[in-house]
């Protein structure tokens, strides 16, 4: 398989998961799909590596597999056990109408990609990237639970590590890294944060914050 | 010539056996032993020979729909080819006329249900009219990815233009085609999860229903046109999954026949391990398959 065959390969996992997390009702897919779809970018970077693999593209590849595959995974899992929370998510958008939005966000992106003169052989990656973005984006407004939050954000960290991969690809390693570990801390603080305001208020609605008062 | 005589021939002959192995594949995994494969030829001998007894408030288009249904798909066979074995007729732009003369079959089959004044199959005929609108878009949406990666506008010849090279480059548009064209076939003939061909009660039934005043003659073709239409979904759904071009005319047509009896048995396979979906969640089921298409057609554009 050439380059850009295998760059689709990877291209058409990440664009399905996005779909399917728009579309999906229950935290524990939620969860899972995320994990997947930050698994399979992790190894992004090793594609769009022009020339012989590299230390530093095998380091970047291996912590960020692990992280997002294993590590995040397993954390958001604890935090979910912990707070006992209805397992669905609530929207304020309906399925459908996500998805349409999910499929006009991908669009949206192809078109930019075009206008930005991306060239031919990471186009559809960079679309994908970027849609992964807008989806995340899109279930970090448009659902209830703090915890759907949580996987928005995830998201749109999955978007961003692979738009990196496509555009910078052998980016220091140090910052990315960085990044990474950056990323890790805030799904532990936001777990934490999660399981406060669970205890303090008896749900995660984020919903329920506007009618705080002092 | 024979090749192309083959591609039809067979499928007349053959197509009530591949619906024997669905049946066949499901009694195997509910632990039963499952009536004879012959049994459909039989069956469908026996409704030829037996009278038809008619309502008093159908007209001619009654009697017409079962017909028109079977000349329909039998006309849509023809555009069909089977493994490496080219379709009896191809022409640019025949995907359309291959498309619409499906419709047409369940345009008629609908309108002889409404006409047996029965609420029940007009509630079949409504539930078949909203499932076909949606996936007559998807169908085209697949194919429309196949023209694009083909560049061929006739079924032959985007069938053919798969090989198992166009594999190692395109595998990512072909899977998704395969995969959306596989949803479709389960939509389109009417099986689990869309639909349950075995189900007895008129409420959840979809297709069962719209037929249930039809018998004799009438009842034979209907079962008749519903094994074909298997046999042509299944057809092309394997050509992308098992692209054949070994030259040699015996090989090319054992390995279609192999291909449709494969995805019989997947069918049957998928009809055991999954239950009937509420009929509100088939609408996205479907568009899922849309999306497959859609995301093909986005990876081979440009």
């Amino acid at each position: 398989m050439d380059m850009i065959s295998l760059a689709h390969a990877a291209v058409v996992p990440v664009i399905l998961a996005n779909l399917a997390l728009l579309a999906s009702s229950r935290l524990v897919t939620c969860i899972r799909l995320v994990a997947l779809q930050g698994a399979v970018i992790s190894v992004t970077p090793l594609i769009f590596e022009s020339g012989p693999l590299t230390v530093h593209t095998a380091v970047l590849c291996a912590v960020a597999l692990g992280l997002k595959g294993v590590v995040f995974p397993q954390l958001l899992h604890r935090t979910l056990r912990r707070v006992v929370v209805r397992h669905e998510i609530e929207p304020y958008l309906g399925y459908p109408l996500s998805i349409l939005l999910g499929i006009l966000g991908l669009l949206a992106s192809l078109w930019l990609a075009g206008r930005l003169g991306v060239p031919a052989a990471s186009y559809r990656s960079f679309a994908a990237a970027f849609a992964t973005i807008l989806t995340g984006l899109l279930l970090i407004v448009t659902r209830k639970k703090a915890f759907t939050q949580v996987m928005g954000y995830l998201a749109a960290e999955n978007g961003i590590f692979l738009l990196t991969a496509v555009l910078a690809p052998g980016g220091p390693l140090f910052i990315e890294l960085a990044i990474l570990l950056d990323v890790f801390v805030a799904v532990f603080v936001m777990g934490i944060a999660i399981h406060h305001i669970n205890r303090q208020f008896d749900c995660i609605d984020t919903d329920r914050f506007c009618s705080l008062k002092d | 010539m024979t090749a192309r005589a083959l591609s039809v021939v067979l499928p007349l002959l053959m197509a009530p056996l591949a619906f024997a192995v669905i049946h066949r594949v499901k009694a195997r995994f509910a632990g039963r032993q499952g009536k004879p494969l012959m049994q459909i030829y039989r069956d469908i001998r026996k409704c030829l020979g037996k009278g038809a007894t008619l309502s008093r408030t159908t007209t001619w288009l009654f009697r017409a729909g079962p017909t028109i249904n079977l000349a329909a798909t039998l006309a849509a066979l023809s555009f069909v080819p089977l493994g490496g074995l080219p379709a009896a007729v191809s022409f640019p732009g025949d995907i359309f006329v291959f498309a619409y003369l499906l419709a047409m079959g369940r345009f008629f089959t609908i309108m002889a249900a409404l006409d047996t004044g029965s609420s029940f199959e007009g509630m079949g005929a409504s539930r078949e009219a909203v499932y076909s609108c949606l996936a007559e878009p998807m169908l085209f949406l697949a194919l429309l990815a196949l023209a694009r990666h083909s560049g061929d506008l006739s079924l032959s010849g985007m069938l053919a233009a798969v090989s198992a090279g166009s594999w190692l480059t395109g595998a990512p548009v072909l899977a998704l085609v395969t995969v959306a064209l596989f949803l479709i076939l389960l939509a389109e003939n009417c099986r689990v999860p869309f639909d349950d061909p075995t189900t007895h009660l008129e409420l959840t039934m979809i297709h069962e229903v719209m037929v249930l005043d039809h018998g004799g003659p009438d009842f034979a073709f209907i079962e008749y046109a519903q094994t074909l239409k298997l046999w042509i979904f299944a057809a092309v759904a394997t050509s992308l999954l098992l692209p054949a071009a070994s030259g040699s005319l015996v090989w090319d047509a054992l390995w279609g026949l192999a291909g449709v009896f494969a995805a019989a048995a997947a069918v049957g396979v998928t009809e055991s391990v999954m239950a009937r979906l509420r009929l509100t969640r088939v609408p996205p089921l479907l568009a899922a398959a849309g999306a497959f298409a859609a995301l093909a057609l986005i990876l081979v554009g440009g």
